[in-house]
Parts: C-alpha cells; structure tokens; sequence
C-alpha cells in the first residue's frame, strides 16, 4: 500500500474520530504555537536589551565606583558614595591616548521636577557638554549643554521626553522654568530649559533624565567635592577611537586609576559595552533557553497525547485491523497506517500550531505588560525547529501502537465483535 | 511443434496438482489446562473449479480448518500446501503475500471497514496488492457490478443491508483474482431467503471458474454444493451432496 493510499485512510480517520483528533491536536498546537510564542519572546527580550546597551553610544566603556569600595564608603560626610572623581575623568582624557576619543563624566541622584502644578520623579544627571556626543543623544529642541555652561556653572537643564511631556503638555519647554528638588525636598533649585532630547523608546533611562551643568550644582553642592577638593562623579564614560583594542584600554585605563587611587586592588569597575552585551545576552539567553524548555515540555505532553490516542485507537480498530491483515496486509503496511496517521494528526498540529504561535507573537509584540513593553522576535529556526520536534514526536508516538497494531491476532480481532 | 506434447502434459499436471491442500493437519488447542483436539489429522485437495461445503455442528472444527486453509492460524502438525508448496515455513510477510494473491475471504459477519464505502472496501484488497488508484477504482467497481451492487458504490456498510453487506465482502474477495475463495458461514447472519441469494451468488461464482470452499452449519445449502464434508469434533469425511443417506 502506498503512503499516499496510508495517508487518505489516514485522513478519514481523523474525520471519522473528529472531537478525538480535535483534542490530540490541541495539546500539540499548543506545544507548537508555545515554543514558538516563548522563544519570539526571549528572542525580543534579547533584542531589545541589546539594544538598550546599543544605545548607550559607540564603543563606551564604563567606569564606576565598586561596590565593596562605596559600602566602605557608606556613611561618611558626603551623600555621594563614590571613589571616582572629575580629576580622574580629566587624567584619562590628558594622557593623550590615541585610543580615546571622549571622555565624560557624571553624577546620579533622584529628584523631582516641578513645573507649575505638573511634577514628575526624574533622575538628574549632573554632567558636562560632551555627554550628549558620548552618549549618542540627540536634541528634539534646544540645544544640549554648551561648553559656556560648563563654564559658566549655569543653571540650565535638558529634558528626557517622558519628563518633558509630563511637566509641559501644552506649552514649549524651552524658555520654561524647572525646579528640581533633592535630598527629599530639603534643597530645591531653578533652572531654565534649554532643550528636550528625542525619545530614545524602550526602556531607555534617558527618557526619564534632566542633565544639567555638573559645575553649577558643584558650586551649590559643597560635599560633592572630597576633602582634598577634588569633584566626586559616579560614573566616568570613555569612549574609545574607532577601531581601538578596548580591552588594552580597559587595562591601560585601570593601570592609570590604580597609580591615582595609589592601590594595588581596584575600587572601580571597568566594564566595555560588549562586556554589558555579553552580560545581558547570558541572562536573555538563559531566559530564552528557559521558555524554549516550558514550551518543549508542553510539546512533549502534546506528543504522549498523540501517543495516548495512538495506542486507544489500536486497542478500538483490532478488528479493522483484524481485517486489514486477513484481507494480505503485512505488517510493513499496518506499521505504516498508523505512523502516518500519528504523523498526519503531528504535522497538521504542527501547522496550526505555527500559525497561532505567529500570529500570537504579532499580537504581543510593542503590548505592555505591566510597566514593561514586550518585544518579539519570530525566529525562522523556532519555527522550524518546534515544527520538526512536532513532526518527530509524532513519528516516535506512533512507532510504538503501530508496534503493538502488528503482533494484533487477526483471528482473535475479527472475532473481536 | 515437438515441445507440444509437454505443454499438454504441464496443463494436465498443473490440473491435477491440487491449489490447496492440507497433509495431516491437526490442531490442538491448550485452554485452561485443557487439551482440546480442535482438528484431528486429515487430508483434503481442493483443485481448480471445486465447489467444496464443509458441514458440522457449532464447535466441530469447521472454521478452525478454513483458518488453517487461509493461513492465518497455524497448524499444531501436518501442513497446508498451496500449489503443492508447503505454507509452514513461511514468514509472516510471505504468508500475508499469498493471502493477498492467492485467497480470497467471505466473513460470516461481514467484516468490513464501517468507515469506508463499499468502493473504498474493494479497493483496499487492491490497494494492497498496488494496484494503481485509476486502475483500482475502476476494478472495483466492475466488481461490485458484477455482484448486483453498481448502484451502490459510495454507501457505507450502516447504509446497506445484511445480504448488500455480505456482497460487498465477496467483492472485495474477489478483487485479486484469488486461486480460492474461502467463505466461513457466509450466510450465517442472513435471514433464509437473503442467504439462498447469496449461496446463488457463489454458484454463479464457481460456475464461471472461481473454486471456493464454503464453510457452514446448514446442511441444505452445504449440499448445493460440488463436494461435501462433515465434521464432527474434529473428524471430517466426505460424502455425496446428492445422497440423503449420506447426510445422517
């Protein structure tokens, strides 16, 4: 008997048994639609982390306090728990390195912005002209922090998108009057807006940021500088040339900061953005690989249901094929009946699967759950991959009740009444 | 032309060689720690164009030998010989090769696929065999002409009667031009006057060349038939279907 004649028989089964066929089907189409469904997501998780990092400029290393340094820290005079300072910002871009390109240092602290009855929780990001250049942010309107600023120790401020939205609905910002209160409410400053950048979208702290000139909240805030008069910043930004070996860098860099630090254990952390990239690829990973998991396990259930059918539908057809074998069928041809039947209902599970698994995925992509946006990703190989899995445990469901459909005895299944 | 006395001679030789034969067969069935003598030895050659009814009483061993002619029940001794070659030694590939070409089989209940049509029915045989669908299609419904049901292709066996139904299975019999068909009660789930149509059926049958063994309980049709054997408890001997001593 050919296949083509297997896979008509094949067919009229499946009708013939509709709610049953339609109840196997189910757990593979929702094996299926979840491998590919889950893995879109932990693909676009990765996607989009990567991204986020990607944003954050070209070629970036970064430079931070470490974390047992400002827990040794912790406590002191100052509220700023840091062990980095301009000066050292300053001594990495006058080494005249080739490899560098920029440099840029910063501060971190939380702040609410007020403007009118509007107020909005923002971080204040107490920088210098170059950031913008550093960081790879683009101004909406206005300008970005001008070297005269610098300077100056002006009272100016450029606004994230979201906070530009939430303070000024109706009116241009620029021109526009921002309070920022800090330590919780103890010490509120003005300042007028100079510019609003472009939203950087996703998850992007930028967003959410007022950058002002680091050198007028200096002069204002005494215990940002050390005992020694030296200008405490939380994070120093290097950006490497074009083409430059990072990793030298890092170790030339961290060279320099130990012999100012004058230790022989670093108090910082020096991470390049393939470092974070790498980072954050090894958790998204690990989350993909963990859908990919949960959506396999409802596969492998979807495929002992096919297997479970398989072997009720053995038991209920011994006459037929009772039958089949009195009538010249070999056992080649019963093997075959059923593992295309098995195979049938898989790969029919398994396209249907994959139509819900892309259609879901379409469907999630740019929602919002919670606080969070979700991005997917359809991946070609998922597809392939869950409907192969599908099609193979289809097959292996099958073998073993057209095993048991062959040792059937055909004189006990025709008298099987 | 010196070569034609032995092709008379080979068709001669091939006429008496018998198509299927059984040599002391036996079969003993071991249920619950009985030993049942289901079939004691015996002898029988069906040749071509033999219209053979084998009689008995429920449980005298008349269907256990037509398992043992159609090879899907195995013999405890002897041997069953189609064309004068010995079946045991076949696997279960080959034995299911001969059952395919070479026998043809009517069930008492009818035995056939409640999902497929009466067409889809016939065709299985000959699918199975690989005849092509084109070809298959159009044998089956020469057959299924052939035993009164041309209008009835497409209906499935709920839809036709008990005496359509048993048509049907001699179709589907019949589809590989089988050396033998052999029928266990053909007529045992019928009423009297669908049974006698049916037995009419298998006479027009032999008529035209098909040998068939035919097995049943009712004396009045075993004796329409060329040859007769009783069975009783596993003993079978022939007698003359026209000679109603013969029957007591």
């Amino acid at each position: 008997m050919s296949t083509l004649d297997a896979l008509q028989i094949a067919v009229r089964a499946i009708i013939a048994n509709r709610l049953r066929s339609l109840l196997t089907l189910l757990g593979l189409v929702i094996g299926v639609s979840s491998v590919i469904a889950l893995i879109a997501v932990g693909q676009g998780t990765q996607k989009g982390v990567s991204d986020q990092i990607r944003g954050l400029g070209t070629d970036l290393i970064f430079i931070e306090p470490s974390a047992e340094a400002t827990t040794q820290q912790g406590g002191g005079a100052s509220p700023i728990t840091t062990t980095l300072t301009r000066a050292d910002a300053d001594a990495i871009a006058a080494n005249g390195n080739p490899a560098i390109s920029a440099v840029t240092s910063h501060i971190t602290g939380e702040a609410q912005a007020i403007a009118g009855v509007n107020n909005v929780g923002a971080e204040s990001v107490f920088t210098s002209s170059n950031y913008a250049e550093v960081r790879d942010l683009e101004v909406a309107t206005g300008s970005f922090i001008a070297p005269g600023h610098d300077r100056a120790g002006s009272l100016v401020a450029v606004l994230g998108i979201r906070v530009a939205e939430t303070l000024f609905p109706n009116v241009d910002p620029i021109g526009q009057e921002v309070r920022l209160s800090f330590l919780a409410g103890r010490v509120v400053f003005a300042f007028t807006v100079i510019g609003v950048l472009h939203e950087v979208g996703g998850a992007a702290d930028a967003d959410d940021q007022v950058f002002v000139p680091i050198t007028g909240m200096a002069n204002r805030f005494r215990f940002l500088y050390t005992p020694t008069g030296d200008l405490r910043v939380t994070q120093i930004d290097v950006q490497a040339s074009p083409g430059a070996d990072t990793e030298q860098l890092k170790q030339q860099i961290s060279e320099l900061l130990l012999f100012r630090h004058n230790r022989t254990d670093p108090d910082f952390t020096i991470e390049s953005q393939d470092d974070l990239l790498e980072a954050a690829s090894e958790v998204a990973n690990t989350l993909s690989i963990l859908l990919g998991v949960i959506g396999g396990i409802s596969l492998l259930v979807g495929g002992i249901g096919v297997m479970n059918i398989m072997l009720v539908s053995v038991t209920e057809r011994t006459r037929e094929i009772g039958i089949r074998r009195a009538v010249g069928a070999t056992a080649g041809d019963i093997v075959n009946q059923f593992v295309t039947e098995a195979l049938a209902l898989s790969v029919l599970g398994g396209m249907i699967g994959i139509v819900i698994g892309v259609v879901a995925s379409l469907l999630v992509d740019g929602q919002t759950l919670g606080d969070q946006e979700v991005t997917t990703v359809i991946q070609a190989w998922s597809i392939a991959a869950a409907f192969g899995v599908s099609a193979g445990v289809g097959l292996i469901s099958g073998i073993y009740p057209a095993w048991r459909a062959t040792v059937v005895d055909p004189i006990a299944a025709l008298r099987n009444e | 032309m010196g070569s034609e006395p032995q092709v008379v001679e080979e068709a001669r030789e091939s006429q008496r060689t018998p198509l299927l034969s059984a040599r002391n067969l036996a079969r003993i069935f071991h249920l619950g720690g009985q030993t049942i003598h289901a079939l004691e030895p015996l002898n029988l050659d069906i040749q071509r164009g033999d219209f053979i009814a084998i009689a008995g009483p429920s449980g005298s061993g008349k269907s256990t030998l037509l398992q043992l002619l159609g090879l899907i029940e195995s013999p405890t001794s002897g041997e069953v010989r189609v064309q004068d070659r010995a079946a045991h030694g076949l696997g279960g590939e080959q034995r299911a090769a001969l059952r395919l070409k070479t026998l043809g089989f009517v069930f008492q209940a009818f035995n056939l696929l409640q999902m497929l049509t009466a067409r889809q029915n016939v065709e299985i045989a000959l699918a199975l065999a690989g005849w092509p669908r084109r070809k298959r299609r159009a044998r089956a419904k020469e057959l299924l002409e052939s035993v009164g049901l041309g209008e009835r292709l497409e209906h499935r066996p709920l839809q036709l009667s008990g005496g359509e139904r048993q048509r049907v299975a001699i179709a589907r019999a019949m589809a590989n031009d089988p050396d033998v068909i052999l029928a266990d009660e053909p007529t045992g789930n019928l009423d009297s006057q669908t049974g006698r149509e049916i037995v009419q059926l298998l006479e027009d049958l032999n008529r035209a060349g098909q040998t068939i063994v035919m097995v049943t309980h009712n004396l009045e049709i075993a004796r329409r038939a060329g040859r007769l054997f009783l069975m009783r408890d596993g003993r079978m001997r022939e007698v003359d279907p026209s000679d109603p001593r013969g029957l007591d």
